[in-house]
């Protein structure tokens, strides 16, 4: 049991400095579209930041990708896994450079409580992931525009879909 | 079977370098935002208090470890139960002063500044003040008046980070008043 609970800690410290720095991004609030805009732009150029340096290190010696499929692919094991300690629950893709991937149990909203009222808070939590995506993605040579959606489904879970664009 | 293990360990050090790049890009956020690095070390330190005082309610819970009797135990909790649990290294403890109120936590290896190096503009950035504002607002929340401050700096050309931290007083737990 202790085990378990000390495993989690390492991921509780990333968790607090996130959340730290969506306080800090918005403290300065002006709660005005553009401004929000701004502060979600500023989290997701972060995270892309971090994306890159991340997956530079996780790819050191791996071998080359077939084909951008198996990119994806990489993204939704290996790079979910290793920042997100789980695989992407479900893939999907129109084979025309869409891709949309699901998590149903996103661990940085876990602790946001279940119910609409956070709902509008949501994107906040989901930039600096989003940036993360893109970052690595740019990293392994493809182009692409990362969003995400939130939407509760019934009995209470919380689906996190990540829409993955190519751009070019 | 050694390809699973593998597997678990990079996922750790994963876990730890996704960390200690988003500081890098908090940092680098806040040298941006802010003129001079007193700004920056300000704001880190502030920062840290926040998640401090949040963060040991977290470390409260998964530890279970009871009120600590003294400082001494206080110190040996922090870099034997905290930090290992958080930041997955051990500081020692050691300089204690006659008075028993005032010691370092020594870090041959502060998992914060890997890949980091301080550009020459930057000579005053305290770059991990985070953590001296974490263990501020800990502390503060168990009722805990104390200063912490970086006493060497391995960024800033010294052999290894020294943290250190005094006891100024214990505080008095304010009940509410009235209406309860």
């Amino acid at each position: 049991m202790s085990v378990f609970r000390n495993n989690m800690a390492d991921e509780a410290a990333f968790q607090f400095l996130h959340n730290e720095v969506i306080q800090y991004i918005y403290k300065s609030a002006e709660s005005g579209e553009t401004e929000n805009g701004r502060h979600i732009a500023k989290l997701e150029n972060m995270g892309f930041r971090v994306g890159q340096g991340l997956i530079e290190r996780l790819t050191k010696d791996t071998a080359r990708f077939k084909d951008e499929l198996d990119i994806m692919k990489f993204v939704c094991k290996d790079f979910w896994t290793c920042v997100f300690k789980k695989q992407i629950d479900n893939l999907r893709t129109n084979h025309q450079g869409i891709y949309v991937l699901q998590d149903n149990k996103f661990r940085l909203l876990s602790q946001l409580s279940a119910g609409k009222q956070y709902l509008e808070h949501a994107p906040k939590y989901l930039s600096f992931s989003c940036g993360l995506v893109r970052g690595a993605l740019s990293s392994l040579g493809v182009k692409s525009i990362v969003t995400a959606e939130v939407s509760i489904m019934p009995a209470c879970k919380t689906s996190r879909e990540v829409l993955i664009k190519k751009s070019n | 079977m050694s390809r699973q293990s593998n597997r678990t360990t990079d996922s750790k050090k994963m876990n730890s370098e996704l960390f200690t790049l988003t500081y890098g890009a908090l940092v680098t956020q806040l040298c941006k935002d802010y003129e001079n690095d007193e700004e920056v070390n300000k704001q880190l330190d502030k920062m840290g208090y926040n998640i401090g005082v949040r963060l040991i309610e977290d470390f409260l819970a998964r530890s279970s470890i009871g009120r600590c009797q003294d400082f001494r135990e206080t110190a040996d909790v922090i870099a034997k139960v905290a930090f290992k649990m958080y930041l997955g290294v051990t500081p020692s403890v050691t300089n204690w002063s006659p008075a028993g109120d005032e010691f370092s936590l020594i870090l041959e290896n502060n998992p914060l500044v890997d890949f980091v190096e301080l550009p020459d503009n930057h000579s005053t950035l305290v770059y991990s003040n985070l953590l001296c504002g974490v263990l501020r607002g800990a502390l503060e929340m168990v009722q805990m008046a104390v200063d912490v401050r970086f006493a060497q700096d391995t960024l800033r050309g010294d052999n290894v980070t020294e943290i250190r931290m005094k006891f100024i007083k214990r505080i008095e737990e304010n009940l509410p008043a009235g209406d309860e």
